[in-house]
């Protein structure tokens, strides 16, 4: 059964159509990834999944439960939507680390904001420890055991997206949409990303990806959307959209790349 | 000159006197206008449009007319128009309405200079903050403010030094401060009259509050 299941989905500024009937699905453990030219409504997308942008109209379901529907949106409360939208994680392009705290307690402060708030931390007081714990064990997994203690500016763009990712990890989401997340780094510090993400997909994470970095859009995802002046042209296994995509469109974007 | 130096102990009783009462009214000015500027602040920055409209006629009332004006008048209006001196007499109720004149008018400065402050700051950690579920108070109170407070240090030690020297426009409703103390020789006090040189020596003892906050201020950035 699909986790995520995305139905006809529009949305516009002003009179701009930025997404046009998006439909699409995902599975459980999949990593989907999103191509397309700047301008196609890729960001746009995630945004709306992660109730940063409201869509016009269509539905947005997580296991199978309606979370998204423009009919009741306006009457949802801040803490509903809170609830809603914690089934995604977002890691953005620019990392949006908190610059006063250090890397750990960017990793932990949702969580204990989130337990202080419902005096979670009354009844068992050994949780603000467990916190902590998980989020140490988060950034040893992707790599930076020594680095809990440094704030983002003594980290590379590398490494603060690694914390980034690991932030969004700390609320366990269903699924964990990334926003061209190596698009703000050199090329020698993308590498340690994509291998972040791909050992999360390794581990079967549910996982969107919008990425400009084609080999690892084939290589990392099951399931690859290509999308189009706020349409999505093409979707398919990597191997069909890459190796023998239907559309003209597709094969324009893709000549593009492999040009370059 | 002999007659300088034996008048000298008799004015700088007075002054110091007087520049008690000036850091007093410094004092009371800041930590009043602080947190209250941050309220206007909020209020500006409002989704309730009719707040925000408010706050801002207000702060533009209160930036655009000298402090001067609003001295006299919150000094003397209760009194005259509804013949009910809220202030009650003598220098406490002098103190009290100079107090709150400035509380008022700091605070809208401030309440811009915070504004500023918060809309610098990208709109990226506020996003952050909302995909990880945080709530609007939170972003604000444990993301935003810190950074705000980071932002706005070097304007508000600005006002910080202008207030220093501001102060004497209490004058104008009698508050014995310093100004108050050193011109009380000009017209004859303690025996002393017609000497204008306890005045200069006012002016010491601003540059002296200036130059510690200067430094103060300084390293705090």
């Amino acid at each position: 059964m699909a986790i995520l299941e995305v139905e006809h989905l529009q949305k516009s500024f002003g009179s701009t159509d930025v997404l046009k009937d998006i439909t699409f699905s995902v599975e459980k453990g999949q990593a989907v990834s999103i191509i397309g030219s700047s301008g196609s409504g890729k960001t746009t997308l995630l945004r709306c999944l992660n109730f940063l942008e409201s869509p016009d109209s269509g539905t947005i379901k997580v296991n199978g439960q309606v979370i998204f529907d423009p009919a009741v949106q306006g009457r949802l409360s801040e803490k509903d939507i809170r609830e809603r939208r914690l089934h995604f994680g977002l890691v953005f392009q620019s990392f949006n680390l908190f610059p006063q705290y250090t890397a750990l307690q960017n990793v932990t402060l949702a969580k204990t904001l989130m337990v202080r708030q419902q005096k979670l931390d009354k009844n068992n007081p050994g949780i603000l420890k467990s916190i902590e714990e998980e989020g140490k064990e988060l950034l040893e997994r992707m790599g930076l055991a020594d680095r809990m203690g440094n704030y983002p500016h003594q980290l590379s763009g590398g490494q603060q997206q690694r914390v980034a990712i690991a932030r969004a990890l700390a609320l366990s989401p269903d699924i964990l949409c990334f926003d061209e997340p190596t698009s703000a780094l050199d090329p020698e510090l993308t590498g340690e990303v994509l291998r972040v993400i791909r050992s999360l997909a390794e581990q079967n994470f549910t996982m969107i990806i919008v990425t400009h970095e084609m080999a690892f859009a084939r290589d990392v995802a099951s399931h690859v959307i290509f999308m189009d002046s706020g349409r999505i042209a093409e979707q398919g296994r990597p191997e069909e959209v890459f190796g023998n995509p239907h559309e003209e469109r597709t094969r324009h974007f893709l000549a593009g790349f492999s040009q370059s | 000159m002999k007659l300088i130096l034996e008048q000298m102990p008799i004015v700088f009783r007075s002054l110091n006197v007087g520049f008690l009462q000036t850091l007093r009214l410094f004092f009371i000015t800041l930590i009043g206008a602080f947190p209250l500027g941050l309220v206007i602040c909020m209020g500006t920055m409002s989704r309730l449009r009719l707040l925000s409209s408010i706050c801002k006629v207000f702060v533009w009332i209160i930036r655009g007319t000298p402090l001067m004006i609003q001295l006299l008048i919150i000094y003397y209006f209760p009194g005259l128009v509804w013949h009910n001196p809220i202030w009650g007499s003598g220098e406490n109720g002098r103190f009290l309405a100079a107090s709150v004149a400035f509380i008022i008018n700091y605070a809208c400065y401030f309440s811009e200079i915070y504004r500023g402050g918060i809309q610098a700051i990208p709109v990226g950690q506020e996003e952050a903050g909302l995909v990880l579920g945080m709530t609007r108070s939170q972003i604000f109170f444990r993301i935003k403010l810190l950074q705000m407070i980071k932002r706005v240090l070097p304007p508000i030690s600005n006002e910080i030094i202008t207030l220093v020297k501001d102060t004497s426009l209490s004058r104008i409703i009698a508050l014995q401060e310093i100004i108050w103390a050193g011109q009380a020789f000009m017209k004859g006090s303690q025996g002393i009259s017609g000497a204008i040189w306890p005045l200069f020596f006012t002016a010491v003892y601003y540059l002296a509050a200036t130059g510690i906050l200067t430094i103060g201020l300084g390293s705090l950035e």
